[in-house]
């Protein structure tokens, strides 16, 4: 589903600045696959889903989803292809719009805009509904303004929002970092059961080990802009977090220097 | 006073067509969240096209449509400057603007060309203040009725969300690029149009009647703000608001006037009281900072 070919990113390059983000990222995800990905600050966990979104270009290398070479196709076009929930509850969602006005600009993720309605009847129905299953209350505040909902209301609508047109892949860019413990739960329990629901490719950064264990099927730890663990099936299973700090003391050479990581 | 009631009529037709101005900078500078400065070329761009265009025959309709359309083309260049450029959006606008002078000069021929009520038949003359009022404020009603519907629409929509959260809009696949410089062109076209109207109601065109139009659009879409902001939360009304703001905006310079006040210093005050509404968030702000209660109930660690 997706297949990443030797990307590197270096940002200003030639400069004293100049931080190599990724080099030489080779990494194929299969249908249905589950990854989640951890890593210290820095290691380029960020810059690799952001790579794979467009946001910015990627120095070499090639991206291909399902099939399609996206590496040179700018955000929004590759948005048809890609559903996104971000760390801050406040970059996915527009808080001057309504809830159903923002649900149905996701609806319309890769569609042309035309001069029709932007949310018709029919819609807002069937909006209601998927907000109930949420279970937050949401139902009955369709036409109130995102800016309104708490930073988990805004995450949970995000996160439907990247799934109400069933996306070939869903990245998520610690989507519950900025969440309290127990709506970070909630939501992280919503999110495995779209993707268990829709059978979603999807690619989860979390700085909680635990999380990363237990989730998905495949997990993938990075340093200094390469993947240097990666695992899947029961040997993840089976893993601990102990194995997770041992295995990155071996491959990386070093201590886990993840603050918020290792506090969790 | 008596001076003030009788240009009263006068403040409310000249601020309904400054209020339709003001529609089209609501676009851009709340809706898009653009502080577009071509405005103050495009206005003149519609009053000059106008005369040209009803100079050559056209009727008063059509060159209406003619003058929104070359709005929408200086809408267009700046759009095109701000994106395929890069250039920052105020700067984009001030060339455009630029630009505009000596555009406005071509069309126009020389810096002021009359246009006679009664050599041509023009809906919004100020000779016939009662009907131009009438007829400014049916425009205003139907443009506030297609921009509502527009806005309502899928393409509106993408641009409201362009607005207010780029990242996502690009994230949802919206071309932010496309969303900018469709409103942009729609806004100026907007204006143009004001500028059209204005030129049938004051009888001219000039090369400086836009100056500061910006200005006076903020001033309209602040004072609108200010007074129905609390009551107006749909979008039309916020927008009928903006053109309240106009007449207000217009009525309250014609009571200073009649104070005594000299005309040359009208768009010093202009400038004064947008800065100062416009800073009255921030100050409230840092206000708030710097007068935490540190005594008393304390709740929080």
């Amino acid at each position: 589903m997706l297949e990443i070919r030797g990307v590197s990113k270096t940002f200003n390059a030639k400069t004293i600045n100049e931080k190599k983000a990724l080099e030489n990222i080779n990494l194929t995800l299969n249908e249905g696959d589950f990854v989640t990905v951890i890593g210290g600050n820095g290691a380029g966990k960020s810059t690799l889903l952001n790579m794979i979104a467009g946001v910015y270009p990627v120095d070499c290398g090639s991206i291909v989803i399902d099939g399609k070479d996206v590496t040179r196709l700018s955000e929004h076009r590759r948005a048809k292809f890609i559903g996104r929930v971000f760390q801050d509850p406040r970059t996915g969602t527009a808080a001057d719009m309504q809830i159903d006005e923002n649900l149905a600009i996701a609806a319309r993720r890769g569609l042309s805009k035309s001069l029709r309605p932007g949310v018709t009847r029919a819609e807002r129905e069937r909006y209601k509904e998927l907000l109930g299953q949420l279970d937050l209350g949401l139902e009955t505040r369709l036409t109130s303004k995102v800016g309104l909902l708490s930073g988990g209301q805004r995450q949970a609508v995000t996160l439907l929002m990247a799934t109400l047109k069933k996306p070939k892949l869903l990245l998520l860019d610690e989507h519950t970092a900025a969440l309290d413990p127990k709506t970070a739960k909630k939501v992280l329990e919503l999110t495995r059961q779209i993707v268990e629901r829709d059978g979603l490719t999807t690619v989860m950064i979390t700085h909680n080990m635990k999380d990363a264990i237990a989730i998905g099927n495949r997990l993938i730890m990075m340093n200094e802009g390469k993947i240097i663990y990666d695992v899947s099936g029961d040997e993840k299973k089976a893993l601990k977090t102990a194995d997770l700090l041992e295995k990155f003391k071996t491959n990386a050479g070093e201590e886990l220097d993840n603050d918020r990581m290792l506090l969790s | 006073m008596g001076s003030f009631l009788n240009a009263l009529p006068g403040a409310i037709g000249q601020g309904l067509i400054w209020g339709i101005m003001a529609v089209g900078v609501y676009i851009t500078f709340r809706v898009l969240d653009f502080a577009d400065l071509t405005v103050d070329g495009t206005l003149a761009t519609g009053g000059a096209v106008l005369v040209v265009t009803m100079y050559a025959g056209v009727n008063v309709y059509l060159a209406l449509l003619i003058a929104f359309l070359a709005g929408c083309v200086t809408g267009l260049v700046t759009g095109l400057l701000h994106t395929r450029f890069g250039i920052p959006p105020i700067l984009a606008g001030i060339l455009t603007q630029l630009a505009l002078y000596s555009v406005n000069l071509r069309i126009l021929g020389k810096s002021n060309q009359p246009l006679s009520v009664y050599k041509y038949h023009l809906i919004a003359s100020m000779t016939s203040i009662g009907k131009a009022i009438a007829v400014v404020a049916v425009i205003a009603a139907c443009l506030i009725g297609v921009l509502y519907w527009f806005f309502g629409t899928e393409l509106g929509a993408s641009i409201r969300a362009t607005g207010c959260n780029m990242s996502m809009a690009k994230a949802n696949g919206i071309n932010t690029n496309r969303t900018k410089i469709m409103a942009l062109v729609l806004s100026n076209g907007i204006v143009a149009l004001a500028g059209g109207l204005l030129t049938q109601y004051q009888g001219f065109a000039d090369i400086n009647m836009g100056r500061g139009a910006i200005v006076i659009g903020l001033a309209a879409v602040i004072i609108g703000e200010v007074i129905f902001g609390k009551i107006f939360r749909n979008f039309a009304l916020r927008l009928v608001s903006v053109v309240i703001g106009g007449i207000l905006y217009y009525i309250v310079m014609q009571f200073v006037i009649s104070l005594g006040l000299n005309t040359d210093d009208l768009k010093l005050l202009t400038a004064a009281i947008v800065a100062l509404f416009l800073g009255i968030p921030y100050i409230r702000g840092r206000w708030a900072e710097t007068h935490v209660k540190t005594k008393g109930a304390a709740g929080h660690a």
